[in-house]
Formats: structure tokens, C-alpha cells, sequence
């Protein structure tokens, strides 16, 4: 089914639940998911409000391709005002909870007002009521998941589940789904807990249907799955290693940061490596890695399935955590590794789950410790102030300890919990804060990665990777390679980037796929999907909307040029040793041009003249 | 000369025997050119898609002409992705 042309509209402060029409009009311009879904964020909240009021609404959203056999097409996106940064978050995740949705007849449910007392939504196909969550509120979201199967009687019932650090009002809290997915970044879900709302359950059983040219259509994601198939890094490097690989090659060319983005290369990289993880594990012969998977549809599968070493420290007396779950992506051991120095696999594999049980963002979280490890190095931060617990570099005891920490929500938790910008604010140490909108920064540094500084400082959701990865041509040659400390040519790339991935993201495919895919061969799955005019140039005209769109979302919030900033270390503070040695990121170069091809003014407000370009 | 070689991921399979994950320390007649270095451990220009030279990145088309020094380190990826 392309669009199912329905959405449902619940309203928690009078507990009611609504169908309505999707608004098909502007379906065409902004396609679906996180296009549509912060168009209709845009026009239904005012951008001020306070993220965690009534006033603001969550969108759950799918694309007209999720759901279908297209590769990869089973995302949904989160949409809502953050409260982490306070600008327009979108958060996308995989699995099988948005084709579910898809399945059940609905393209989007719209979620406004508070619940008085904790509630879930159950929807089985039309059937949609709000039941009493009471009894699950305070359990983590793989204890929920277990009970809501169990309440249901239904194995196949697919959940969205906020966790207990949501409950807690940790700022960077995601929804979880099939254990191991997420909507992890920005605080969504913290948004759905400040609503009262623990979860949502779906059980679809509609097929597939209403493809605008249903022969076209088949023709076209063959066609795509071939091209997937054939790629080198999509047919072979992602199943077989995962996006974990990246770690030894970011650090081989001089782009890992470590120890709170202080230095630059982490010497523990290789032990934390997608090779590492492979490796036969000495206590019992086991690897780290049981097993490649992959969400709905998805035929590249670059998730892992992990297992922690029985005897290791973290899990020895916890037999709960010894069988196989969701492992380490790049990103998490990133952040959880070597932006806290710490080079301990099971560990990280450890934490990784605890992020998932209970759902909070390993990036934020783990860049958040590290910042409170630098300031706990300088004295800034005490055994007083942490709860006795020793924040060294390094310590996988002091990180594990400040994880379970965490997922209590007491004492030092909750200066944990607001992300690392409110954190170093707190004890006074600001410019140690690696963040850009208050979202805290992902794996690649924008000292030895031109386009990324310039990604990071222009990200409409804060620091993020996945809103332009021109890592891909930077570092890996995809589609070509560019070199990684050019200025130059840097705003076009970094803006075709973020236009093309607005489009990927509101179509309900997998960002993933542009390792091999182009717009020639996404442009031509939605069109033969869907009604209307979905060339290669209309695509892209859409994604370049969308970015605008959630631009002036942010402006009215209160955002102006002087956020599209990146710390003083990055501009200031030159990397010290390695292949990327002297370099500092050259924002001030790159930023001008890049408002001016964005159409925008000096002051990086969008003129009148493009909104009018670009019918917005 | 002495040099190291660094190969990762499936090309780990090429690597001479020794302890180190990743890592050996190799010896090698002097001004030898990348390519044939590559060459020599069997792997396939196709295979190789990113080559460092302490770090920086050779293009495929500059391989050829690129003389090796001694204490070099090649680090070399086949097609990955990650994100
Ligand atoms: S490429 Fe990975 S993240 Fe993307 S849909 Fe496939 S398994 Fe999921």
C-alpha cells in the first residue's frame, strides 16, 4: 500500500481517538513520514511551546513505501518539538512497528494533549482504544514489551515502548520497538512520557494494496534490490560487518574523536571493532557477534546480534543479559567507547543493552559521560557530586556503574539525564559541552571532516551524522571521493546531502541504501507507487522543501544564524597528533556559501523569494 | 626496508602469519610502488577501495606511481560503509 490516505488523531486529555483524511494536497508536496509529518507538526503547533507541554503533539509517521517489498521499506519517523534542543525533531527507526501500521490501515497517528493517568494505545487494524497503562508504567520497555505480548496473546503484535529514563524526564529518551529498534534521538521520547502516553501496540492484518502502477512498481524494486545486491558495501560490506567497520577506518584516516572530542584517534579502536567483535572470545571460544539481521523488507541487513562474555564483570551475577540481543552499531561504541575512553567490548556490548532495555540514546548518553568525565578529570566534578562513583577515562566500572545509575533516575542521574549541554552548564564548564543545539555530537570530527562541521552546525535537529553523511564521499568515495580537509565544495555537497536524505527519510526507506541507490533508483519505486509526479527532480525538490520547511519551524522557535555553531574546540583547539594533525574546522569558511546556495539571507533566514521557489 | 601493512576486514584473510589483529611489520626492497605491494598479497584492485598511506588516502589512479618509504604504514579497507 503506497499512502492509506487515513490518519488517526488521538486526543489524550479527552481521551478520544479520531480517524480523519490524510490531507492529500499536501502529500504531494512533502511525500510522507518526516516531511509530511513536520508539515503537519508545523501547522498544528506553535513552535514555541514548551516540548514537554500539552501543547506539544508526537507524530508517529510511515512513508507510502513502508510496508511495500521495496528494500529496506519498513521505517516510521517520531516527529515533535524537542525538548532537548527545543527545535523540530525527527526520529527515525526501523524494525517492524511502521509496516505494522501501515498493515492496520493507518499512515500517521497524531498524538495532542496529556493523559491525566498513564495510558497505551492498542489498534488492531480499525479497532483503536487508549487502555490503562498503570501497571507497566516504571517497567523498562523490554519488560513491557514482554507483558503487552503476553496481555494480548498475540506474538505478532508489533510496540513502540518508552522506557524508564523517559519516565524520568531524561532529555535524550527514544521510543523503542522489536527490542532493539529506535526513535533514539532528540528526546522523543521523553515527549511521549510527558504525555502520559507508555506505549503503542499494533496488530495490522490488511495486505497490500492501492500501488498507483502495481507492474511498475515490481519492476522498479527489482530493479533496486539488484543494484543493492551488487554494490559492494551494501551487498557484502554491511551484512557481513555492519556499520561497525567504520570504526578502525575513522580512525585510520585521523576522524575518530576520543575522550570528550579532546583528542583525535583511540588507540582501543581496533578492540572495539566491527573485526573484534567477530573474534572468538577467550573465556568461552564464543564471538561477540552471533548474527547479521534485518528490519522489515530490508535485503542489505546490517544489524547485529550480540552476546556478552557470561563471566565478565557486568553480567556475571545478572543471567537476564547472557542471551543474544540487539549489538553494537558504530555510533553507540562511538560514543560509548571511545568518547569515554573506554576499549572494553563486553561492557559496551552491556551498556548497549541498557540503552535498549530502556530506551535512551547511547550517543547523547555516551558523550554526555564523557563530558562529565573531563570535568570529573579537571575536579570540577567530584565522588560527592557522582554518587561515589570514580568518572574516570577509561573505566568500563565507572561506566557501567553511572549506566545503571542512569535507568534509576536518582542523584546523579538526573544531571545526567539533561544531556551534556545543560550538564557542563550546571558545573560551569560550557565550553566543554560538544554539542550544536544542545544535541550532543555523533562519531566523525568536524576538525578532520570539513563537511561534517559544516552538517553538524547546519543539522535542523542539532549535531547529527544522519542529516547529511558526506562522510560517505569525504572518507569512503561514495559517490566520489572528495578529500576530507577541503572547504571548498564542501556547502553543495553538504546541501545535496540533506536534500536527498529529507526525501529517503520521508519516503519510508532506509538511509542505508544510498551507499548503492541514487536518486535515479529511489525516484522511480515512489513514483510507481504512488499518484502523482515523483521524477528524479521532483524528489529532490521535495527533500529541499522539507529542510526549508523544518527551517523556519526552528527560526520561529527562536532560532537564528548564531545556532549554527560548533564549540570553541572545534574551531580553536587543533588536532594534536595523526594523519589530521594541525587541523581545526573551517565553519567560517563554508557557512556563507552555504546560505547563499541555500537561497537564505546573510543572517541565514529563508527569503521570500525561495519560500515562494519552493511553495512554502 | 621496513614497513607495516594494515589490512581489515575481509582482507584480514590476506595477511601474512603473525599475532597482531590487524598489524605486521614486513620487510621490502627499496622504492617499491604501492601497487605492487597490493599486488603481492593477492588483493584485487576491486578489493582494494581504501588505501592509506600513514593515514592519507591514495587515489586508485596514484598508486601506481607511489613509492614507499621506509616505516611506512599501508592501511587498506575493501568496499565498507557504516553511519
Ligand atoms: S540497512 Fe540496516 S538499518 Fe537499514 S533497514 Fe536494513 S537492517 Fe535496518
Amino acid at each position: 500500500m503506497s499512502w492509506t490516505r487515513k490518519i488517526l488523531r488521538v486526543n489524550l486529555s479527552k481521551g478520544s481517538c479520531t480517524p480523519e483524511p490524510l490531507n492529500m494536497e499536501w502529500a504531494m508536496e512533502y511525500l510522507g513520514q518526516r516531511g509530511l509529518a513536520s508539515k503537519y507538526l508545523s501547522e498544528e503547533v506553535d513552535p514555541t511551546c514548551d516540548a514537554l507541554g500539552p501543547d506539544n503533539k508526537l507524530i508517529m509517521a510511515t512513508g507510502p513505501l513502508t510496508g511495500t517489498s521495496a528494500s529496506t521499506a519498513g521505517r516510521y519517523s517520531v516527529i515533535c518539538k524537542s525538548p532537548l534542543t527545543g527545535a523540530i525533531a525527527a526520529s527515525n527507526s526501523g524494525g517492524f512497528f511502521g509496516p505494522e501500521m501501515k498493515f492496520a490501515g493507518w499512515d500517521m497517528i497524531i498524538f495532542e494533549g496529556k493523559s491525566e493517568k498513564p495510558v497505551y494505545l492498542l489498534i488492531q487494524d480499525d479497532q483503536v482504544e487508549l487502555r490503562s497503562a498503570e501497571d507497566i508504567w516504571g517497567k523498562s520497555a523490554w519488560e513491557t514489551d514482554d507483558i503487552l505480548h503476553a496481555t494480548h496473546q498475540d506474538p505478532q503484535m508489533r510496540i513502540a515502548i518508552i522506557g524508564r529514563t523517559a519516565e524520568a524526564g531524561c532529555l535524550y529518551a527514544g521510543i523503542i520497538n522489536d527490542r532493539h529498534r529506535a526513535a533514539g534521538r532528540s528526546g522523543v521520547g521523553t515527549v511521549m512520557a510527558s504525555k502520559n502516553l507508555k506505549a503503542v501496540a499494533i496488530r495490522g492484518t490488511g495486505g497490500i494494496g492501492n500501488l498507483e502502477d502495481a507492474d511498475k512498481f515490481f519492476e522498479a524494486v527489482d530493479a533496486g534490490k539488484k543494484v543493492l545486491a551488487d554494490g559492494a558495501v551494501t551487498g557484502q560490506g554491511l551484512p557481513t560487518y555492519g556499520t561497525q567497520v567504520l570504526m578502525n577506518v575513522i580512525n585510520g584516516v585521523g576522524g575518530l574523536p576520543a575522550h570528550n572530542m579532546r583528542d583525535v584517534g583511540f588507540d582501543g579502536a581496533g578492540d572495539i571493532s566491527a573485526e573484534a567483535m567477530a573474534e572468538p572470545r577467550k573465556s568461552d571460544g564464543k564471538p561477540n557477534l552471533v548474527t547479521g539481521a534485518g528490519c522489515f523488507a530490508c535485503t542489505i541487513a546490517c544489524g547485529r546480534i550480540s552476546t556478552i562474555d557470561k563471566t565478565h564483570f557486568s553480567v556475571k551475577d545478572k543471567p537476564q543479559y547472557h542471551g543474544a540481543s540487539g549489538g553494537l552499531e558504530y555510533e553507540a561504541a562511538w560514543a560509548l567507547g571511545a568518547d569515554t575512553g573506554v576499549s572494553d567490548l563486553d561492557a559496551l556490548t552491556y551498556v548497549n543493552f541498557l540503552c535498549n532495555e530502556d530506551g535512551f540514546d547511547p550517543i547523547s548518553f555516551g558523550a554526555t559521560v564523557a563530558a562529565a568525565m573531563e570535568m570529573f578529570q579537571d575536579g570540577d566534578l567530584t565522588t560527592k557530586d557522582t554518587g561515589g562513583i570514580e568518572l574516570k577515562f577509561g573505566s568500563a566500572e565507572a561506566l557501567v556503574a553511572i549506566t545503571e545509575l542512569l535507568v534509576t533516575g536518582e542523584g546523579f542521574a538526573k544531571d545526567l539525564g539533561m544531556g551534556s549541554k545543560r550538564l557542563c552548564d550546571k558545573y560551569k564548564r560550557p565550553e566543554l559541552s560538544m554539542t550544536v543545539k544542545s544535541q550532543e555530537f555523533p562519531a566523525y570530527d568536524p576538525r578532520g571532516i570539513q563537511g561534517m562541521g559544516l552538517g553538524y552546525a547546519t543539522s535542523n535537529r542539532g549535531a547529527c551524522h544522519l542529516r547529511g553523511y558526506t562522510v560517505a564521499s569525504e572518507v569512503l568515495g561514495i559517490p566520489v571521493k572528495t578529500e576530507m580537509n577541503d572547504a571548498e565544495g564542501k556547502p553543495e555537497l553538504v546541501k545535496a546531502f540533506q536534500d536527498a536524505t529529507a526525501l529517503v527519510d520521508s519516503a519510508g526507506l532506509c538511509i542505508f541504501t544510498t551507499f548503492a541507490w541514487g536518486m535515479d533508483d529511489i525516484a522511480p519505486q515512489i513514483d510507481a507507487a504512488c499518484e502523482g509526479d515523483w521524477s528524479v527532480e521532483g524528489c529532490l525538490e521535495v527533500g529541499e522543501r522539507i529542510w526549508n520547511m523544518e527551517r523556519i519551524f526552528n527560526q520561529a522557535a527562536g532560532f537564528t544564524a548564531d545556532d549554527d555553531k560548533l564549540p570553541k574546540r572545534m574551531l580553536k583547539e587543533a588536532i594534536k597528533s595523526g594523519p589530521t594533525k594541525g587541523q581545526v574546522s573551517r565553519l567560517g569558511e563554508m557557512l556563507p556559501k552555504y546560505y547563499e546556495i541555500r537561497g537564505w539571507n546573510p543572517k541565514g533566514e529563508v527569503t521570500a523569494e525561495t519560500r515562494e521557489r519552493l511553495s512554502l | 626496508m621496513k614497513m607495516y601493512i594494515e589490512f581489515y576486514a575481509s582482507l584480514m584473510k590476506y595477511l601474512p602469519p603473525g599475532n597482531a589483529r590487524f598489524r605486521r611489520e614486513i620487510k621490502v626492497e627499496d622504492s617499491l610502488k604501492l601497487s605492487r605491494l597490493i599486488a603481492r598479497y593477492h588483493i584485487l584492485p576491486e578489493e582494494a577501495h581504501l588505501v592509506l598511506v600513514n593515514g592519507l588516502y591514495v587515489y586508485a589512479e596514484a598508486r601506481e606511481g607511489r613509492e614507499l618509504q621506509e616505516g611506512d604504514v599501508v592501511s587498506i579497507w575493501p568496499p565498507v560503509a557504516g553511519g
